[in-house]
C-alpha cells in the first residue's frame, strides 16, 4: 500500500460526499410556509389538541415574538428567515399500523439504506422504535412488552391526549417556555416527539430508541422529548437523527426534557448526523436543540453524544442536580469537517448537597470547521461538598480549522471541589512514527489514535448505537477511522 | 447628582483648554472622547464584563479633574516604597508630578513623565510612533485616551541594561469626596535592553477613589522587561488597570499581580506577540476578604509561530469577596509550534464568598500544545491536622498552607525586597505574625 499522507487525508475528507443524503417520496401533508397564531392553532388543531395544549402554545408564540436569536455562540451562519419555513409536515398516508408489514415499504427501504433497518434491529437488538420521520410518529413497536411493565412509550401528540395530567404537570418545567429563543419557538410549533413515562421502580427491559429524519424540503424538525423516570427506575434512552442532502438550511429546534425523580436513573444517547452542507459549506442543517435534565434526590442522569452532522450545532445537554446526592454526566465526541461549525457542551447546575458531576468531551475538527466547547459547571452557594470533573480534549486535523474551549466555573461554596482540564493538540509525528515503526501503516495508526482519542465517550454508549456511532465517525473522518 | 458619563463629557472641554490643542495628540483625544460617548461604560450585559458590574462604583459624584495638590513628604509616602534597594522613582500625588519626592533621569534614558514627553518637541518622533497604538478602543480605554495626560514615560535605549528598578507610583489624597484619576503610561524598551517595573496605586485618604489606568508596553527585540504590580489599597479604592503589550521577536514579557487590597480591581492584561520566538509570563496570587471584588481578564494574543506563553494566577477568597479569572489564549493560523499554558487555582474558605472562573483556549493553529487548567477547592484537611498536631495553631497553620499555595509564584519574582514585602501584606491580611522566610 502506498504512504498515507494527511494530505491525502485531507483530500478525502473533502471530497467525502455525505452518504446518507437520499429523498425518500412519501406524500407529505404540508402547511403553508411562514408563522403567526393561525399556524400555530392550526398545528394544534390538525394534531386534535385539547384547548389547554393551544393556550400553552400561543403563549409561548407571544413569548417568542419578543425575544432575540442569540448571537453568543462561537459560530457564523445567516440567520434563518422564520417567516420562510414551513411548520409542519407529516407523512399523509398514515393509517396506524399494528405490525411492521404495514409501514409504507419505502419508509421501510430509507431505513434499510440508512443501516438501521427496523426489523433487523427489533429482531437482534430488541429495541422498541419510536419511528419519527418528517414529526410524525409512525411505528411505535414492542409497545405490549412495555405495556405489561406499565412504561408508557408513545408519541408526545398520543401523551397530550391520553396522559394529559402528565404532561401537564411536567411540560415545560425543566425547559421553561421564556427559556431561551429556539425553546420559545419550539413550545410554540412543536409537531412531535416521543414521549416516555416509567413507572416507580421499574427498570426498563429495553433500550427506548426514535430515530429523527428531516425529509421534506423547506421544512423544519422541532420535536419534543419528554422522559419521565419515577421514584427508583431506570431507563436507557437513544436518540438518533440523519436527513437526507439538501440544498437550503433545514432548521431543527428541538427540545428534550428530563425527570428523574427520587433513586432514578436515565441514560439519554444522542448519535447526529443531520446533513453537514457539501464540502463547499452549501447547504446543511442548523441545529439548535435545547436538552436539559433535573436530578431529584439520588438520581442521575447522565448524557451521551455523538455530534457528527450538523452545518450549525448549537447544543447544551444540562443537568440541574436540585436533589441530594445526585450525580450529572456528560460524554460527548462532536466531530466537524468541511466548513461545519459546532458549539456545544454542558451546564451543570450543583443545588443539591454531595452532587457530583462528570464531563468528557472530545471535539475533532478537520477541513475549515470550527469546533467550540462551552460548558458552564455552577456551584450554588447551598451545595455543600459538590464535586466536578471536567476534561475537554481537542484534536485539530490539518491547519485550516479550529478548535475553542470556553469553560464557565462559578462556584459559590466554600467546600466544593472543581477541577477542569482541557487540552488541544494534533496528531503527534511522534505517535504516528511509533506505529509506523511496529509496522502499522499511517492509515491504521490515525485511526488507531482517533479511536483511542474518543474511546471514553464510546465506551459509554449502549451496545446498538457503539456500531453505529462508529460508522459515522467513518463517514465524518473517512480515512483516519479503520 | 449628574451621570458620571455625562460629567465627564462636560468636563472634556475644560480639560482640553488646559492643554495644547496643536498637538498630536489633541486629535486622538477628540476621537476618543468620542468613542467613549458611543459607548459608554461596560455593563454585565457584555461577555467579558459578565462577572462584574461598575454599578455602585459610577454611582458616585466624583470630582474627575482633581485640582489639589497636597504637600507629601517622604515620610508619608516612605512605606509604600520598596525603599531598601535603589531605584529610579516617579511619583504622582492627584494625579500631578510630585518632584521632590521623585528620582528620575534623562541620562542615556528617558525615565520621566508623559506630560514632558508630550510637551517637548524632541519626544515627537517617538508620540508619533507609539502613543495610542495598541490601546483598544473600548469604553474604558477609550475614556482614559480622552483625559490622557500624565503618567510614567520610560524610554530605554538600545542595548541598555538598567540596573535600578522603577517604581511609578500614584497616590491620591484627596480633599475632594470622591475624586477619579486616569494615569496613563507609556513604556518602550528598545532592542536588546532589560527593565525592572514596580507600579502602585495608593490612597491615602478614606475618600472614594476611582483610578482607570491604561499603560502601553512596547517591547522590541531581544529586550526583556519584568513588571509588578502591588495592588495593595485601601478599601474605599477602585482600580480598573489596562494593560497592553507588545512583544517583538526574542523579546520575554513577565508580569506579577499582586491584588489583596481595594473594593474593585479589574486587570485588563492584553498581550500581543507580533514575531517568532517570544516568551511571555503572566502571573498573579490574589488574596481577598470583606466585599472585595478581584477581576483579572488576560487576553494572551498568539500571531506568530515558535512562542511560548505561561500564565498561573492563584487565589483566596474569604468572607463575602468575589474573584474572577477570565483568561483567553488565542492561536492565530500561522502561530504553529505555539506552547500555551494556562492555570488557575482558587481556594473558597467562606461560603459566601464566589469564584467564577473562564479560562478560554480559542485556536486556529494545529501544531500548537495548549492546554489550561482550572480548580477550585479548599485547604487540605489533612495537612492542617498534621501541623496542628505539631503545636502550631489553626490561625498560623491556616496561613502556612494558604503561603504555600501562593508561593509558587513568589518564586519567580526577581527582586528579592518584593518578595520580602510581599509576604507581609500576606501575613498582615492573613492577620499573622510569620514572617514567611521559610
Amino acid at each position: 500500500m502506498s504512504k498515507y499522507t494527511e494530505d491525502d487525508l485531507k483530500k478525502e475528507l473533502e471530497t467525502k460526499e455525505y452518504e446518507y443524503g437520499f429523498y425518500t417520496d412519501i406524500k407529505s401533508d404540508t402547511l403553508p410556509i411562514g408563522l403567526n397564531e393561525e399556524i400555530v392553532k392550526a398545528i394544534s388543531k390538525k394534531k386534535g389538541e385539547p384547548s389547554w395544549m393551544t393556550e400553552w402554545r400561543l403563549d409561548a408564540f407571544k413569548i417568542w415574538k419578543k425575544m432575540e436569536e442569540p448571537e453568543w455562540a462561537n459560530v457564523k451562519y445567516k440567520k434563518p428567515d422564520f417567516q420562510k419555513i414551513s411548520y409542519y409536515s407529516a407523512p399523509s398516508n398514515k393509517p396506524k399500523y399494528n405490525s411492521l408489514d404495514e409501514v409504507d415499504p419505502e419508509l421501510l427501504a430509507t431505513f434499510k439504506k440508512l443501516g438501521i433497518s427496523i426489523d433487523e434491529q427489533k429482531k437482534l437488538a430488541g429495541v422498541a422504535m419510536d419511528v419519527v420521520i418528517d414529526s410524525v410518529s409512525v411505528a411505535t413497536t414492542f409497545k405490549d412488552t412495555l405495556n405489561k411493565k406499565g412504561i408508557i412509550f408513545c408519541s408526545i401528540s398520543e401523551a397530550i391526549k391520553n396522559h394529559p395530567d402528565l404532561i401537564k404537570k411536567y411540560i415545560g418545567s425543566v425547559v421553561p417556555k421564556k427559556d431561551n429563543f429556539y425553546a420559545a419557538l419550539n413550545s410554540a410549533v412543536f409537531s412531535d416527539g416521543s414521549f416516555c413515562y416509567i413507572p416507580k421502580g421499574v427498570k426498563c427491559p429495553m433500550e427506548l430508541s426514535t430515530y429523527f429524519r428531516i425529509n421534506e424540503a423547506g421544512t423544519g424538525q422541532f420535536e419534543r422529548t419528554l422522559v419521565i423516570a419515577d421514584k427508583g427506575s431506570y431507563v436507557s434512552y437513544l436518540e438518533g437523527c440523519s436527513a437526507p442532502s439538501r440544498d437550503e438550511n433545514q432548521l431543527h429546534a428541538a427540545v428534550v426534557e428530563l425527570i428523574a425523580l427520587d433513586d432514578a436513573e436515565i441514560k439519554y444517547s444522542t448519535v447526529q448526523n443531520w446533513y453537514p452542507g457539501d464540502s463547499k459549506g452549501k447547504g446543511g442543517v442548523f441545529n439548535f436543540v435545547t436538552k436539559r435534565g433535573l436530578c431529584e434526590k439520588n438520581a442521575k442522569i447522565s448524557w451521551t453524544q455523538v455530534e457528527t452532522g450538523s452545518a450549525v450545532t448549537w447544543k447544551y445537554p444540562s443537568c440541574i442536580l436540585k436533589g441530594d446526592n445526585s450525580v450529572g454526566e456528560f460524554h460527548s465526541i462532536a466531530v466537524t469537517n468541511n466548513f461545519q461549525q459546532a458549539d456545544t457542551g454542558t451546564k451543570m447546575i450543583h443545588l443539591g448537597d454531595n452532587t457530583r458531576s462528570t464531563i468528557i468531551s472530545k471535539g475533532i475538527s478537520a477541513g475549515k470547521s470550527q469546533n467550540s466547547y462551552r460548558g458552564l459547571v455552577h456551584i450554588s452557594a447551598r451545595a455543600n461538598n459538590a464535586r466536578n470533573f471536567s476534561q475537554c480534549d481537542s484534536l485539530l486535523i490539518g491547519n485550516k480549522c479550529g478548535a475553542h474551549t470556553f469553560p464557565y466555573i462559578e462556584t459559590k461554596n466554600k467546600s466544593a471541589q472543581v477541577e477542569h482540564e482541557a487540552t488541544t493538540s494534533k496528531i503527534g509525528e511522534d505517535q504516528i512514527f511509533y506505529c509506523n515503526q511496529r509496522g502499522i501503516d499511517t492509515e491504521k495508526a490515525i485511526a488507531l489514535i482517533i479511536n483511542g482519542f474518543s474511546k471514553d465517550v464510546l465506551n459509554k454508549l449502549p451496545m446498538e448505537f457503539a456500531v453505529e456511532a462508529q460508522k459515522l465517525l467513518e463517514i465524518s473522518l473517512e480515512g483516519s477511522v479503520g | 447628582m449628574t451621570d458620571l458619563k455625562e460629567k465627564l463629557l462636560s468636563s472634556f472641554i475644560a480639560f482640553e483648554n488646559q492643554t495644547n490643542i496643536d498637538s498630536y495628540v489633541h486629535d486622538i483625544r477628540s476621537e476618543a472622547i468620542k468613542q467613549f460617548e458611543s459607548i459608554g461604560f461596560p455593563s454585565k450585559k457584555l461577555e467579558n464584563w459578565k462577572y462584574t458590574s461598575l454599578k455602585n462604583l459610577l454611582n458616585n459624584d466624583y470630582s474627575v479633574l482633581p485640582k489639589l495638590n497636597n504637600v507629601l513628604e517622604f515620610k508619608d509616602i516612605r512605606k509604600y516604597l520598596i525603599d531598601d534597594i535603589d531605584s529610579y522613582k516617579i511619583i504622582f500625588v492627584d494625579g500631578k508630578y510630585c518632584s521632590h519626592l521623585s528620582d528620575t533621569t534623562h541620562e542615556g534614558m528617558d525615565i520621566c513623565t508623559l506630560s514632558a514627553a508630550l510637551s517637548q518637541s524632541k519626544y515627537e518622533l517617538i508620540v508619533e510612533n507609539y502613543f495610542n497604538k495598541i490601546a483598544h478602543d473600548d469604553g474604558i480605554t477609550s475614556l482614559n485616551t480622552a483625559f490622557s495626560n500624565e503618567g510614567a514615560f520610560i524610554h530605554i535605549p538600545k542595548n541598555k541594561f538598567v540596573e535600578k528598578p522603577v517604581q511609578i507610583i500614584h497616590f491620591s489624597t484627596g480633599n475632594e469626596s470622591s475624586l477619579m484619576f486616569q494615569p496613563r503610561n507609556m513604556i518602550i524598551v528598545d532592542e536588546n535592553s532589560q527593565v525592572q517595573i514596580i507600579e502602585r496605586h495608593q490612597s491615602l485618604s478614606e475618600n472614594k477613589v476611582f483610578t482607570n489606568s491604561v499603560t502601553e508596553i512596547y517591547a522590541e527585540k531581544k529586550s526583556i522587561i519584568d513588571y509588578y504590580k502591588i495592588q495593595n489599597d485601601n478599601p474605599q479604592a477602585s482600580l480598573i488597570d489596562n494593560t497592553y503589550v507588545h512583544q517583538e521577536r526574542n523579546s520575554a514579557f513577565t508580569m506579577h499581580t499582586f491584588s489583596f487590597g481595594s473594593e474593585l480591581i479589574r486587570n485588563n492584561l492584553n498581550i500581543s506577540q507580533n514575531d517568532e520566538f517570544i516568551e511571555t509570563t503572566i502571573k498573579g496570587v490574589t488574596i481577598i476578604g470583606e466585599k472585595q471584588h478581584v477581576d483579572h481578564n488576560t487576553l494572551i494574543n498568539h500571531n506568530k509561530p515558535n512562542c511560548n506563553s505561561h500564565q498561573d494566577y492563584k487565589g483566596i477568597y474569604d468572607s463575602r469577596s468575589t474573584g474572577v479569572f477570565n483568561g483567553r489564549v488565542l492561536v492565530k493560523k500561522e502561530a504553529q509550534k505555539t506552547n500555551a499554558f494556562q492555570s488557575n487555582n482558587n481556594v473558597l474558605l467562606s461560603d459566601k464568598a464566589t469564584i467564577n472562573a473562564k479560562p478560554q483556549l480559542e485556536i486556529y493553529a494545529d501544531d500548537v500544545k495548549c492546554s489550561h487548567g482550572c480548580t477550585v477547592g479548599q485547604l487540605d484537611k489533612n495537612a492542617l491536622f498534621y501541623l496542628k498536631s505539631r503545636g502550631i495553631p489553626e490561625k498560623e497553620a491556616t496561613a502556612l498552607l494558604m503561603y504555600g499555595f501562593a508561593n509558587n509564584i513568589l518564586k519567580s519574582v526577581k527582586i528579592p525586597e518584593i518578595k520580602t514585602r510581599i509576604n507581609h501584606i500576606i501575613a498582615n491580611k492573613l492577620g499573622v505574625k510569620i514572617g514567611f522566610n521559610l
